[in-house]
């Protein structure tokens, strides 16, 4: 062990592979000096888990209805109860995970570098380039999220998909923006100069050397809003525009759960704190993320 | 034979003020040439007219004969670079010495690239352990090592040198005033160095322009610094002014 942390901690690296692993080793630590992240990680890491390990965690299936036992009270056969077609609802929330983290993977791999790209580009050229950009950014920031996403869905027809590229469409504004502002930063510094004077192409400069430095902004940003992609993506559900039946997600399953709220509480309230559960995950992540990525904050330590 | 950079009648405009006004400065093949002058006499807005870096200017600049419209970006890189006034500024803070080192050599496609970075580690006088680092774990005087380096990837045969030593420590400036001597003799490099600094045009330099205002109102050997043998008034003054700090700095050094 101590091999390899001399090893990790090496002010002299030999190899490029010895350098990654060693600033891949100080951001580690510096993340788990952090309690709050590190309780974010977690469940993140058990979101993943149990999404890959579903079908073998859930004691019963998710979709597999049993009349004679609906909406039955929390107990030891059924954990979290069963809901009005006497599915269980712990399986179903297991299985949900896996809706969750596809809507959210999905939204971030489709958002997160439109964004990043449109937003570089407009920095990098400034000019019209920039203005049209923006102009187009603030059309889209200026609607309402959940609005937006109605629409979208409105006019592609419900369902998981849809949903998915809904919210992408209107997530990705935000991270324009920022990766344009993070742009501006340096877009005259001299070491872009310097790398304009070596003699490479505009594209070169903006995948090489622009968005790596716009990428710990974003990814923190993504990571805090991760929690609202899931909630857009619950409300989506509720209003029966997400997911469609009989897949578990979970804001589908908060709408069926409503008409029983008063007398069997469990139906909607399980679902609910999965989502709060895994919102909170990921805003105590990001906030960790943003301690241990922005090199502003770091220098300081 | 063709000089290693040809400037005529060269004007600078930002937005309505002229920075530059009509200057013509010729450097020979070989030749280690100076713009002096107080800041905004537009010594600096000349090195980036020629490096492309200021859009509005009007005029003729040839570097190797060639003139510069009809160099294409790439050919332009591989017959001049640039080292800029702050080392802090001029090093992606992302980027390792390594990275920063093959950037040219990936950009032009040129293979061999860990034994060329080592070598130009070496040749700059940084120790090869430092190829990992990032700007912000090297001092001043190493960034601006790297900088060097860095122009001198391509092997080019013009350098210039912006300020390349005003933001350094005294101690270090004369470590990278030696650095740049060795590299021009053993490389053979033609050097237009802007500075303020008359003490480091005479220990670099052959020969300096005076610029006033964004006009060049003097040039002359580089004897005159020790008789102040200067013709125009201002580049008089400028001698008078320089005297003493050149004093600090010799002594440092």
């Amino acid at each position: 062990m101590g091999a390899v942390r001399d090893w990790l901690t090496d002010d002299a690296p030999a190899s490029r592979l010895q350098a990654q692993a060693g600033r891949a080793w100080s951001i580690a630590r510096a993340f788990g000096r952090n309690p709050l992240a590190m309780l974010g990680a977690v469940i993140i890491g058990a979101l993943i888990v149990v999404a890959i390990f579903a079908p073998w965690l859930s004691p019963h299936s998710p979709v597999g209805q049993d009349l004679g036992s609906r909406l039955l009270p929390p107990s030891a056969e059924h954990w979290l109860g069963t809901d009005e077609l006497g599915r269980d609802i712990l399986s179903r929330i297991l299985h949900g995970a896996r809706i969750t983290l596809l809507i959210v993977v999905m939204v971030a791999l489709i958002s997160a570098p439109l964004g990043l790209i449109i937003g570089a580009v407009a920095g990098y050229f400034g000019g019209w380039v920039d203005r049209v950009l923006m102009a187009l950014t603030d059309v889209f920031l200026s609607l309402p999220k959940l609005i937006m996403a109605l629409a979208f869905v409105a006019a592609l027809g419900a369902g998981l998909q849809n949903a998915i590229i809904a919210i992408a469409v209107t997530a990705w504004p935000a991270y324009a923006r920022i990766a344009r502002a993070e742009t501006l930063t340096f877009r005259n510094s001299e070491f872009i100069a310097a790398v304009r004077l070596q003699g490479a192409s505009h594209l070169r400069v903006i995948v090489v050397h622009v968005i790596p430095l716009c990428m710990s902004s974003t990814i923190i940003r993504v990571t805090l809003d991760m929690a609202g992609i899931i909630l857009t993506a619950a409300g989506l559900g509720f209003l029966g525009l997400g997911a469609q039946p009989p897949l578990p997600e979970w804001g589908a399953m908060i709408s069926r759960g409503r008409s029983f709220i008063l007398d069997q509480w469990w139906v909607a309230t399980m679902p609910g704190f999965a989502i709060i559960i895994v919102s909170l995950g990921f805003c105590f992540l990001g906030d960790g993320l943003r301690d241990v990525l922005d090199p502003k904050q770091r220098e300081g330590r | 034979m063709s000089a290693a950079l040809d400037i005529r009648s060269l004007s600078v405009r930002y937005g309505r003020t002229d920075v530059v006004r009509d200057v013509s400065i010729r450097v020979a093949r070989g030749e280690s040439y100076a713009l002096v002058g107080e800041s905004g006499s537009g010594k600096s807005t000349i090195l980036r007219a020629v490096v492309g870096m200021v859009p509005d200017w009007r005029g003729e600049i040839e570097v190797d004969g060639a003139p510069r419209s009809a160099l294409g970006q790439g050919a332009f890189a591989q017959h001049c670079q640039m080292v800029f006034q702050d080392p802090y500024a001029s090093l992606h803070p992302r980027r390792t010495v390594d990275a920063t080192l093959s950037e040219p050599l990936r950009i032009h496609g040129i293979g061999n690239r860990d034994a060329q970075v080592i070598e130009m580690m070496r040749s700059v006088g940084l120790d090869p352990r430092y190829r990992f680092r990032f700007p912000h774990q090297l001092s001043g005087g190493q960034r601006q090592r790297v900088a060097i380096a860095r122009a001198l990837m391509l092997d080019p045969k013009l350098l210039l040198l912006d300020e390349p030593t005003s933001a350094l420590d005294v101690s270090v400036q004369a470590e990278i005033l030696n650095l740049l001597v060795r590299l021009r003799a053993e490389r053979g490099l033609t050097y237009v160095l802007v500075t303020h600094a008359l003490p480091v045009v005479s220990f670099l330099c052959d020969r300096l322009g005076v610029l006033h205002k964004g006009q060049l109102v003097e040039e002359t050997g580089v004897a005159a610094l020790h008789d102040g043998a200067f013709r125009a008034p201002y580049a008089r003054e400028l001698y008078q002014a320089s005297l003493g700090a050149g004093d600090r700095v010799r002594d440092a050094g």
